[in-house]
């Protein structure tokens, strides 16, 4: 297999697997577990301003009092990392001419400068939660096999398709294959690691709203 | 497997829902929770990093709930829960934790974590590896009417004494009063004067009200131990002793785990609304406020700052009365910087302060320098509660460090400054 074998495969049965994988997984780990059900509160609910599970959605993107001093790399680091990651993720013209071809959706998107700018920010930022993943006792002591994991796998993407896009290291379409094979790695692994909690936080900030909302209190 | 052990699972397995699933699905190991806990902060020890604290719930959820967890464990790749890691865990998910609900406030995720404590508690305690103090606790609740042995006859004292004291008659099982009020042993054993401060308020106010000699006791050792069919059991006693007296309302005493179990616990436990409304004292006293029932004959000169107690306050929801009773009462009062929802722990919460082991009293005293920190930053020597646990935790952390603060309960304190 030369290297173009190689892209059009990445690009086309790879990807086709990667993606059925992906949703298959997907369903299989959200039946999993909002299946399980939960009783339903008897105890008559108390009315407060702010307290449901929507606003905690919304809240809780936000840094409860106190904590930013306690954790600054948690947060800063946590927001520029999501943040760098959607905008090169959606707003990288490339991606969206892929996903327009896929679904016939798209929107207008970043310069390329830009989108440059934010992916060396983005993996500056990752490195540094990765050192401090390592260097702060709490987050070690926590930290499996799949957290490093996860790491990688959302790491990688993110380097090669900066390395393929400045033309770097490795010829062009052999960089553009290691990073949609990176990409598809990641949509294979996410249903079964730490990074489901891209979907299942929505959920998870809603019942801690729910329950602690009924009792009148906004968290 | 040993017959607790499997018992222990089997109650783990079953309180396992949607919520803990998606709650360990969302973790991502970032450790903030921990940034959120007295026990870590006042330590620096990660073991108390709270979703630690919830490994065996964790475990048991994936090998039972999960595909790959499944297979795990058919491949025989799986470590199974065992008996020496739950007596392990008890220091983890008892001496350090209160149960504060704290670390809910933070997780970036959105994760309940004291909502799954509460679950782990369930196996820790039929499997037997709850501690001793707390065993003894419930189990005096339920064989003689409170946590620390207390009965009719010893309230019935504090009747007569009160009675005496404020020249007030206290009602004991009068049908058809609009409250009936409970009572919390270490209110009744250390704090007498909280029943006749209730006397002359309702007397005050043109309220009806009795107590029950039958259901005196609020405090529910059973919700914190993590015993359904005990605390159900100490619960029941309260809603039929009200239903057949036919009150409109029972009311909650100042103790925060009592209002916790008959307020928020108590219908899910006895599978049922009930006939009458749970009120928490504190709620009462504000309205009487708002309504101008409450008026002060004079303040109190020397400023104050609140403890909130979690289990009234964060986990409980009431959220605004404390603060606007303290103003009522007292010419300067000075809040805390982390106060109201996000107020810190005494250390003493959710059944902690019954175990008397010495390395949990050790780690209670360690945990309270948060709370002594927050003190000395607002400069006051004087510190308004309202729980009777609080209260105690608080007292002997403060003689322990023979510190110069003077504590108060706020139904107490009002009393004092009513207008006669």
């Amino acid at each position: 297999m030369n290297e173009m074998e190689l892209l059009t495969w990445a690009r086309g049965t790879a990807l086709n697997l990667a993606i059925g994988l992906f949703l298959l997984g997907m369903l299989w780990r959200l039946v999993e577990i909002y299946t399980l059900g939960r009783k339903p509160d008897l105890a008559p609910p108390r009315k407060a301003e702010g307290a449901t599970g929507w606003h905690t959605i919304l809240r809780r993107s936000l840094s409860p009092p106190g904590m930013l001093k306690r954790s600054p790399i948690s947060y800063i680091g946590g927001y520029i990392f999501h943040i760098g990651l959607f905008i090169v993720v959606f707003l990288f013209a490339q991606h969206i001419k892929l996903i327009q071809s896929l679904t016939g959706l798209y929107w207008p998107g970043l310069p390329s400068q830009v989108i440059d700018a934010v992916t060396v920010v983005t993996l500056a930022t990752m490195l540094l939660v990765l050192f401090d993943r390592i260097n702060n006792p709490v987050k070690r002591f926590l930290s499996t096999f799949g957290d490093y994991l996860a790491w990688a796998l959302t790491f990688l993407p993110l380097l090669t398709g900066f390395l393929a896009a400045k033309h770097l290291l490795l010829p062009y379409t052999t960089m553009l294959a290691i990073h949609i094979l990176s990409v598809e790695l990641l949509l294979i692994a996410l249903p079964f690691t730490k990074l489901i909690h891209v979907f299942t936080l929505f959920a998870s900030r809603w019942y801690n709203g729910d329950i602690n909302g009924k009792r009148g209190v906004p968290v | 497997m040993t017959a607790s052990l499997q018992k222990g699972i089997n109650a783990l397995k079953e309180v396992i829902d949607a919520p803990v699933a998606s709650f360990f699905a969302s973790c991502v190991h970032c450790g903030l929770c921990a940034e959120a806990c007295l026990f870590y902060t006042e330590t620096g020890d990660p073991k108390y990093t709270p979703i630690h604290k919830l490994e065996p719930l964790k475990r048991v959820y994936r090998q039972e709930y999960t595909l790959l967890g499944r297979l795990a464990k058919m491949a025989g790749l799986a470590k199974p829960v065992s008996d020496d890691e739950l007596e392990a865990w008890s220091e983890l998910v008892y001496d350090s934790c209160t149960m504060c609900g704290r670390c809910s406030m933070v997780c970036p995720v959105g994760n309940d974590l004291t909502y799954m404590i509460r679950k782990l508690r369930e196996g820790m305690a039929v499997s037997g590896h709850a501690p001793e103090g707390i065993i003894m606790a419930t189990k005096r609740t339920v064989d003689q009417g409170g946590p620390m042995g207390l009965k009719w006859p010893a309230v019935q004292n504090v009747i007569k004494h009160q009675e005496t004291d404020t020249g007030l008659s206290i009602p004991v099982d009068q049908a058809g009063a609009e409250y009936m009020v409970l009572l919390s042993s270490m209110e009744v054993v250390n704090y007498p004067e909280y029943l006749g401060a209730l006397a002359r308020i309702f007397n005050k106010a043109g309220i009806t009200w009795t107590l029950s000699s039958e259901a005196y006791e609020a405090t529910n050792a059973g919700i914190q131990i993590g015993a359904s069919d005990l605390a159900r059991e100490i619960v029941s006693r309260i809603v039929n002793a009200a239903e057949k007296l036919g009150v409109k309302k029972v009311l909650s005493p100042e103790c925060g785990h009592a209002y916790m179990a008959i307020r928020w616990e108590g219908p899910n436990l006895m599978g049922r609304p009930y006939k009458f409304e749970v009120v928490h004292v504190l709620e009462m006293l504000d309205e009487l406020r708002a309504k101008g029932v409450l008026k002060m004959k004079d303040k109190l000169k020397t400023p104050v700052t609140l403890h909130d107690p979690c289990q009234i306050v964060r986990r409980g929801g009431v959220l605004n009365a404390p603060e606007a009773l303290v103003r009522e009462v007292v010419v300067e009062f000075r809040p805390m910087t982390d106060h109201g929802k996000m107020n810190w722990c005494c250390g003493g919460g959710g059944g902690a302060s019954a175990i008397h082991e010495p390395a949990a009293e050790a780690l209670r005293f360690t945990a309270f320098k948060r709370k002594k920190s927050q003190l000395e930053e607002t400069g006051v020597n004087t510190m308004v509660t309202f729980c009777a646990n609080c209260r105690i935790t608080l007292e002997e952390a403060i003689d322990h460090y023979e510190m110069n603060t003077q504590l108060l309960g706020l139904t107490e304190l009002l009393a004092e400054h009513l207008e006669d």
